[in-house]
């Protein structure tokens, strides 16, 4: 239902360059009715099924009825799916301009599995329970794994190629997750909490969780704006980006900054959702174009819809249980990005 | 202990002679014929230890008396119904690990792109992990589901990276899609099972040889003995296709074809073998790339990397069962080797751009 909607904005605004101010105006308007969708639709839905009274005055002022209760419980996780979504959406653009690559998404560059890793000895070692101190450990691992990817995917002359980065994230979440299924099999009572946190869910944080990592996803927010101009450079080459007056070196340390930011935040909070940081952009920039400073908002409100429409279907599909939402973006995703690795020409892999 | 091995290199004159050619040629292969002796040899010494030691250590000589039919107290039970299954077992699962490993690596030309790491093995292992916690099964059942699926998985790989042929690049990532697709499948299997069978699911997904018991080695024997010499025939054909398709088609070996032919034989000795015990981590992928150091010639790398698979298994399985304080599968050890090798070896790819 809320996907039909973000679709929509599709036929609305073809991309022409000529008129294209109004245009995205009125594609971003469309992009915010979708994620106004997604919201009433995440409140409203969910493994028990009530009516819209009790949505209205459950969100406004619950009473003790069961129905009531359980759309209470659904505004965090709201909150949180919108959160989420929007920086994934941010970080998958950001890694995409930075590095000149139409396949970087978080998950699959082993960002998650670097936070899977730290999560998983923190709880083993240190003797971590709480999602608070999950937090950060998974940041720490979720920042140290994509610098490691990077700095191993951009060797090399031809710098970090498609086929590269891939390649070097998958191969560096084998190498992680091996270590994470020796700590676990030593440790059956940290394997009984880590399996739930490794799917990839916002259906578990409270108020108090959310306002641990807002922080940085102020900040990474904002970085990533502030270097949207430098990217739109780097799209051209870092010669010509240099030519034009753009700190190229300085744009991509902020920019990496704001992509660690943006999803090691998300991993800590939600476990690893994959293929959304990757879809979100290639959906924008087909409204957009390739100008960072509309894409930017765009991927935001997109991700953010995208992630909420997602939760709904595994809310939904599998009453009375849920699929958490990490499991249903990556049904969805993969597709996806099989059709773009499809419609690439081979050298540009 | 490459570096003992290795010669000094071929330090040619700027244009080499026609001799000197030669002599390069006859020192490679003398080079190469000692360095499967010598794996051959390491391999019948690890067997001997892997059936000697255990809880309770027999001399060789005991050993042998057991091989050979004769009832030694204790001995009999120990080394035939427990320790010959378990090294028959490894050892046939090393051999495809190897085998299988090094033709993704060579036919894709990239030695990352292993089976394990294109998600060529994610099939039987999501197949495997739904049948161990969903249907709670177990044995030849459990083998079956694995094999048929993960072979399902791979046709699917290919056929969805075929546009007017199959390119190396776009199977990689193909791969490494369907590959996170599959992961997630399993991460929402194990949150569905009870904390005993994501306990068992999560052992076999590492890899392990503690289910190996004779009725599993017959079928086990069998696929391997009908695949591996497909592949050895195929073997030839391999080597014209690394010259590039077009070389290859000059040379009378029709690429697509061909690589259809290893990919099928291929995937199915890599989901026998992980039927049977399990993805044991990185074996698959280390194989190739050790092989290859050892070796040093152009020739083929199919039967040097199958022993080092074999020789990868059967070591980590003793080290897994004896030397640790406790007592870790076998896929856990290779999984610690291997992992930073594995990064090592990413990192020096990379930087000269070079194949295996």
């Amino acid at each position: 239902m809320t996907l039909s909607t973000t679709a929509t904005p599709a036929d609305l605004a073809p991309r022409r360059p000529a008129s294209a101010r109004p245009r995205r105006a009125l594609g971003l308007a469309v992009c915010a009715l979708a994620v106004v969708v997604a919201v009433v639709c995440s409140l409203a839905f969910g493994s028990r099924v009530v009516g819209w009274s009790d949505v209205v005055s459950g969100v406004l002022h619950p009473d003790d009825s069961i129905a009531q209760a359980a759309v209470a419980s659904r505004v965090p996780r709201t909150l949180l799916g919108l959160l989420v979504g929007a920086a994934l959406g941010l970080a998958g653009s950001v890694m995409q301009g930075l590095t000149r690559n139409p396949l970087a998404d978080p998950a699959l560059l082993g960002v998650s599995s670097g936070a899977s890793l730290f999560v998983v000895l923190g709880m083993a070692w240190v003797g971590l329970t709480t999602l608070t101190q999950h937090i950060w450990v998974a940041f720490l691992g979720a920042a140290v794994a994509s610098l490691l990817v990077y700095a191993i995917g951009s060797m090399g002359r031809e710098g970090a190629t498609p086929l590269k980065l891939a390649l070097a994230g998958a191969a560096t979440s084998a190498a992680l997750l091996s270590a994470v299924s020796m700590v676990l099999l030593t440790r059956t009572d940290v394997l009984d909490t880590f399996r739930f946190w490794q799917v990839g869910s916002i259906g578990r944080a409270s108020y108090s969780d959310i306002g641990q990592v807002v922080p940085f996803l102020v900040v990474g927010a904002v970085l990533a704006v502030g270097c949207a101009r430098g990217m739109d450079a780097i799209a051209l080459g870092d010669e010509v980006a240099t030519g034009l007056g753009q700190r190229v070196g300085l744009v991509r340390a902020v920019g990496g900054v704001a992509a660690v930011l943006l999803c090691g935040a998300s991993v800590a909070i939600a476990g690893p959702i994959g293929f959304v940081g990757l879809v979100v952009p290639h959906l924008a920039r087909a409204f957009t174009g390739p100008s960072h400073r509309w894409l930017l908002p765009y991927a935001a409100a997109l991700g953010a819809a995208l992630l909420l429409a997602a939760d709904v279907v595994g809310r939904v599909v599998a009453r009375p249980q849920e699929v958490e939402v990490g499991i249903v973006t990556a049904v969805l995703g993969a597709p996806v990005f099989i059709a773009i690795i499809r419609r690439q020409k081979v050298r540009e892999l | 202990m490459t570096a003992v091995l290795s010669p000094a290199g071929p330090a040619g004159p700027a244009a080499p002679s026609a001799g000197a050619v030669a002599a390069g040629r006859r020192a490679r292969s003398r080079r190469r014929r000692t360095v499967l002796g010598v794996l051959v040899a390491i391999l019948l010494v690890v067997v001997v230890v892997t059936l000697c030691v255990g809880e309770k250590t027999y001399s060789p000589a005991q050993v042998l008396q057991v091989l050979l039919g004769e009832r030694v107290p204790g001995a009999t039970f120990n080394v035939e119904t427990i320790r010959l299954p378990r090294m028959l077992t490894g050892l046939l699962v090393g051999l495809g690990f190897g085998m299988g490993g090094v033709v993704f690596q060579t036919m894709l030309r990239n030695p990352l792109a292993s089976p394990d790491i294109i998600g060529v093995s994610a099939g039987s292992s999501a197949a495997a992990v739904v049948a161990i916690t969903v249907f709670g099964l177990s044995g030849t059942a459990l083998s079956l589901v694995a094999v048929v699926c993960g072979i399902g998985v791979a046709a699917a790989i290919y056929a969805l990276s075929w546009r007017g042929g199959v390119h190396g690049a776009r199977l990689v990532l193909i791969g490494i899609a369907v590959g996170a697709m599959l992961d997630s499948v399993i991460a929402y299997a194990m949150t569905r099972a009870g904390v005993y069978d994501a306990n068992e699911a999560l052992r076999w997904l590492t890899g392990s040889l503690n289910s190996a018991f004779w009725p599993g080695v017959g079928p086990l024997a069998i696929a391997m003995a009908v695949l591996l010499p497909v592949l050895l025939a195929l073997s030839r054909r391999l080597s014209a296709l690394q010259l590039g398709d077009d070389a290859a088609s000059a040379l009378g070996v029709r690429p697509d074809r061909t690589r259809l032919a290893l990919v099928v034989v291929a995937v199915a000795v890599v989901s026998v073998a992980t039927a049977t015990t399990g993805p044991i981590a990185f074996v698959a992928f280390l194989s190739g790339p050790i092989a290859h150091r050892l070796v040093r010639g152009t020739g083929s790398l199919l039967v040097p990397s199958a022993l080092v698979g074999a020789l990868l298994v059967l070591v980590g399985d003793l080290v897994g069962q004896h030397l640790l304080v406790a007592r870790f599968p076998v896929g856990v050890v290779t999984g610690v080797l291997g992992a930073p090798y594995l990064l090592w070896l990413l990192a020096r790819t990379n930087r000269s751009g070079g194949s295996l």
